[in-house]
């Protein structure tokens, strides 16, 4: 497996080899999905709607819904207008949606098609939104087509006038699962905090079989919910580098104060978080959350020996990475290879502050890296486990250690989109999933007078 | 039926603005063996239908280039083309000793901001000196993405200008997103290459060359198709040259005008190379599917024929009888199964014609069909080629013209030989998906997202092949949806064990005790309430 990888690194600043990011419409994609009732449309040729589909529905074995514009070389000469009108004239008649939300691709942003002009001069079905991003493939990665979209939500459907204070928090969950985004709103209603939260794509990509299929779930931030975002008393935005656009529009908008704080992955990123909402309402912690988590402070003595001073490499998306980070050292596991396909300086500086923290020296750490790095970084520093994406399973297989699924995509397991990798229940489920996989690996390959029943 | 059937589309019809109609009701046709309808196939695709079509990129790097194991495949563009693509077609390859495979790596420019402002070509050739430095492979591809095209990066030149310096081959693909209507442009763009730059470089010495020495073209091994289709092709006496290109190597196919015969699964894609491996070389091709016990057995039988030898024909009865013994009382399980229910295809530009002789073989009736991107002569046959209109969207896809090469030409059989066989087998041509569907079925050319519910809702079927963007939104309809571009991640589905595997997963999809719970049982029976109250027994529904 990857045998053509060479343990001696030489420079590359031409050839990527195996990304470990892909490109901004899928973000885009994703998070328009959060928004109830909404079609996404890619605005560029259709091979992109197709592929973001593909990957999206693969990873959540769900359907994926979204019109594209088809371009067809004629149109890339004379531009996009036609097909992007006649698309959504289409997509209204035909398909119903209350909102269309476009994305662009390389194509058309190189064209420099104005999407502005375009949507203006296009009639749009009465109580109907059509929202857009522009979203150019050849800048950042799917997390800023996530974090562009989101930021659209804002600027094109929050009402510019403060109407009266809903007494509600807006929440931001970030790039992450359908049952990420419904543990964090447990979590809320737990504590007693009216919320609204955007996007989220619970109960859209995680559908239950009924027999009957529905095109729009139920599920998803409503129009008028987020209509009234800018009434809310704060926004919490988890993750710099997929919300705090989003969380900034807001508070440029409708003066909606912004907080920014990690994905709430692992305990010290979840206590954050509550101790961010408590301050904020002034509302108080209730009982059971308290109980969740003691049970997994439980758990985290009770088999720290399973992992304790294991070296992992994590890569992924840079505010999964980050927090997922912070939580491998509060496990005590020793983080040494870490890597986002991602650009961002604002990576490199938060994983280094917390490797420094924790006394972790030789750390590798790189944004717009990509999987042949990580794999040269481990051939010449192994590791004892990996932590990242499915894509992580050719790396774990050539190097024989264990790889446990974190972030997009996961395409090869499923769960992922049932159960939270956030909040204190979260975080005990990513440790079952690391003692099982390293207990899993020592079951396999110890020799047989070792093998325990009890462990 | 008849009436009914009419009633469908036209429900179908109705939903649609009057533009919008007019079109969709050329790419619909109701199967009538009284009649000879058109059908309109590989025209632009309506924006805004949800379409399942993909792009000219993924048809030539993704479907016929990106196969090919001992090449670095470099996506000139930003990255997510090259990530797309990488690791999610199930084109299977093996490492030969030796030699090197590139099947799980994804190469990319990642072309950035700067690259489409000041041109990507030096990007470009710096990533192709790169991957001579890190990996020295056989052989480079450079795929050409939408940006590519628009800020004029000239990667002919590149390409010339690397193969030069390093001394491999490095082709270079004009494949942008939006040349043509869909992956078919790919195809073309691919072919064309291959035939110009590959095909006829390196030849195979006298005494190396084989008796019965065939090529597969248009097969790509997915699941390990090629593979199983190699095994019994070999057990009866035939080397397999050249596959183009499922586990194929880059030699392999500059080899493939020394074989004796081409055959053809997937139309579609590779009948351009077809014919211009006759032309110029003078190797006739015919096509095949090894799809269903029948069909595959039908196959062997032709290409026997065409051999003319005694002992391959007795070879050839050998084997069917053996391999189709060894799978027979599996089969008859599978069809007892599976009998009496219906299926609906709708692949890319092939498989929803190959695999209906499958179906009837485990007692199932195929009632829709499609192609995402077939031309009419993939549903009407070949004859109609001359028919063929070329609109503004496909003239742009180069048409390439060979001519004999005196020195390497040469005939397989006797001209009137090779006459009167293609009275009686499939040589150079293909008679199409619509000849063997049965009468009151439908065929619907680049099936949208509102046709897809529709017409189920309307027919019901208990199976329903399509691909990963339709399979659970027909799955959450209460019908079992089997991908049959990826097989569900199983295979191999050709040849003979293929059919039993295919036979096993169909009857597991559509016998899976999971289907019996989709209705909650509270909304199934009424609910005597239990609990005893005041009142005693109360009655809730």
């Amino acid at each position: 497996m990857l045998e053509n990888t060479p343990k001696e690194i030489t420079k590359r600043s031409a050839l990527v080899v195996n990304p470990a990011k892909t490109c901004q419409p899928i973000g885009a994609m994703y998070a328009a999905l959060g928004i109830h009732g909404c079609l996404p449309h890619s605005h560029g040729s259709q091979g992109c709607c197709s592929f973001h589909r593909m990957h999206l529905t693969r990873h959540f074995r769900d359907p994926i819904v979204a019109s594209t514009s088809s371009f067809t070389e004629g149109a890339c000469v004379f531009g996009g207008k036609s097909n992007l009108k006649k698309g959504l004239e289409t997509v209204f008649e035909i398909y119903n949606p209350d909102v269309v939300a476009v994305n662009t691709t390389c194509l058309s942003e190189t064209i420099g098609d104005d999407l502005t002009e375009i949507i203006r001069d296009t009639k749009i079905p009465e109580g109907k939104h059509v929202i857009y991003a522009n979203t150019p493939s050849y800048y950042g990665s799917h997390v800023n087509g996530f974090s562009n979209m989101t930021k659209a939500i804002v600027s094109h459907l929050v009402n510019d006038e403060k109407i009266i204070e809903n007494g509600k928090l807006a929440i931001i969950p970030g790039y992450v699962e359908p049952s990420d985004m419904s543990e964090v709103k447990r979590i809320l209603k737990l504590i007693g905090i009216p919320f609204i939260m955007f996007p989220d794509t619970s109960e859209v990509v995680n559908t239950p079989n009924t027999g009957k299929y529905e095109m729009y779930p139920d599920g998803g931030v409503t129009v008028d919910e987020i209509k009234d975002l800018g009434n809310c008393e704060a926004t919490v935005a988890m993750g710099k580098f997929a919300s705090e656009a989003a969380a900034f529009e807001l508070e440029k908008k409708s003066d909606v104060e912004a907080h920014t704080i990690k994905v709430p992955l692992g305990i010290k990123a979840t206590d954050d978080m509550i101790m961010k909402f408590l301050e904020l309402t002034g509302k108080s912690i209730p009982k059971e959350l308290e109980t969740e988590r003691g049970q997994l402070v439980d758990i985290m003595v009770d088999i720290h020996n399973h992992y304790h001073g294991k070296k992992v490499a994590i890569f992924g998306d840079p505010d999964i990475v980050i927090a997922m980070t912070e939580f491998a050292i509060s496990l005590g596991l020793i983080p040494t290879s870490i890597l986002t396909g991602t650009p961002g300086n604002a990576f490199e500086k938060q994983i280094n502050e917390m490797l420094e923290q924790a006394g972790i020296e030789d750390a590798k750490v790189k944004a717009s890296g990509d999987l042949m790095d990580l794999h040269q970084w481990i051939k010449n520093e192994p590791v004892d486990m990996l932590i990242g994406n499915t894509y992580g399973k050719y790396i774990a297989r050539a190097e024989n250690i264990p790889l446990v699924r974190l972030g997009f995509p996961i395409l090869d397991r499923v769960g992922h989109s049932y159960f939270p990798s956030v909040g204190y229940k979260g975080a005990m489920r990513i440790i079952e999933k690391i003692s099982t996989a390293f207990l899993d690996k020592y079951d396999m390959e110890c020799a047989e007078e070792d093998f325990e029943l009890v462990m | 039926m008849k009436d009914d059937l009419n009633k469908v589309v036209d429900k179908i019809l109705d939903k649609y603005p009057a533009k919008v109609m007019k079109n969709r009701k050329e790419h619909i046709l109701i199967k009538d063996s009284n009649e000879n309808k058109e059908i309109s196939a590989n025209t632009r695709t309506l924006p805004g239908i949800i379409t399942n079509r993909g792009c000219a990129y993924a048809g030539c790097k993704g479907v016929v280039i990106g196969p090919i194991v001992d090449m670095v495949h470099i996506t000139h563009g930003p990255v997510g083309c090259a990530y797309y693509t990488w690791s999610t077609r199930r084109n299977k390859g093996r490492t030969r000793e030796g030699s090197k495979n590139f099947i799980n790596y994804s190469f990319t420019t990642d072309m950035q901001e700067s690259d489409i402002v000041f041109g990507g070509d030096k990007k470009l050739a710096q990533a192709i000196k790169e991957a001579v430095e890190i990996f020295n492979p056989k052989a480079i591809s450079i795929a050409a993405t939408c940006p590519v095209g628009l800020i004029g990066d000239d990667i002919q030149a590149v390409a010339k200008k690397a193969q030069k310096e390093y001394g491999i081959p490095v082709l270079s693909f004009s494949c942008e997103g939006y040349k043509g209507v869909s992956q078919s442009a790919g195809h073309h763009i691919a072919n064309n290459n291959l035939m110009r730059e590959v095909i006829g470089t390196v030849d195979i010495p006298v005494e190396d060359q084989k008796q019965f020495m065939i090529n597969i073209l248009g097969e790509y091994n997915i699941g390990g198709d090629e593979w199983e289709i190699k095994r019994v092709l070999n057990k009866i006496g035939y080397t397999v040259n050249t596959t183009m290109t499922g586990d194929a190597e880059y030699e392999d196919i500059a080899k493939a005008h020394n074989s004796d015969l081409n055959i053809i699964q997937c139309h579609r894609s590779i009948n351009y190379i077809a014919e211009m491996i006759e032309i110029k070389y003078g190797m006739p091709w015919m096509k095949v599917n090894f799809i269903g016990i029948e069909n595959m057995s039908q196959t062997l039988r032709n290409m026997a024929k065409f051999f003319d030898n005694e002992e391959l024909y007795a070879r050839t009865e050998t084997v069917i009888t053996e391999e189709v013994e060894a799978i027979k009382d599996e089969m008859k399980h599978y069809k007892n199964m599976c009998k009496g229910k219906t299926a609906m295809l709708f692949v890319g530009g092939s498989r929803a014609h190959h695999y209906q002789g499958l179906l009837k073989e485990i007692g199932m009736d195929t009632i829709m069909a499609g192609y995402e991107f077939g031309h009419r002569d993939d549903y009407e046959g070949r004859d109609v080629i001359p028919y063929i209109k070329l609109d503004a969207d496909t003239r742009n896809i180069e048409e390439i013209k060979v001519e004999k090469d005196e020195k390497k030409y040469r005939l397989r059989i006797p001209i009137e030989r090779l006459e009167q066989l293609k009275k009686e087998l499939p040589i150079n041509d293909y008679p199409g998906l619509v000849v063997d569907m049965k009468d009151q079925t439908i065929v619907i050319d680049d099936l949208n997202h509102l046709e897809t519910e529709m017409v189920i809702k309307a027919l019901k079927p208990s199976f329903f092949g399509s691909g990963v963007k339709d399979k659970y939104i027909v799955q959450k309809m209460g019908i079992y949806s089997k991908q049959m571009h990826s097989y569900d991640y199983s295979g191999p589905y050709a040849g003979f064990r293929g059919a039993v595997n295919f036979a096993r997963d169909t009857a597991a999809g559509i016998h899976t005790p999971a289907w019996s719970y989709t209705i909650p049982p509270w909304k199934k029976e009424p609910i005597l309430k239990g609990k005893i109250n005041t009142e005693g027994v109360e009655e809730v529904c």
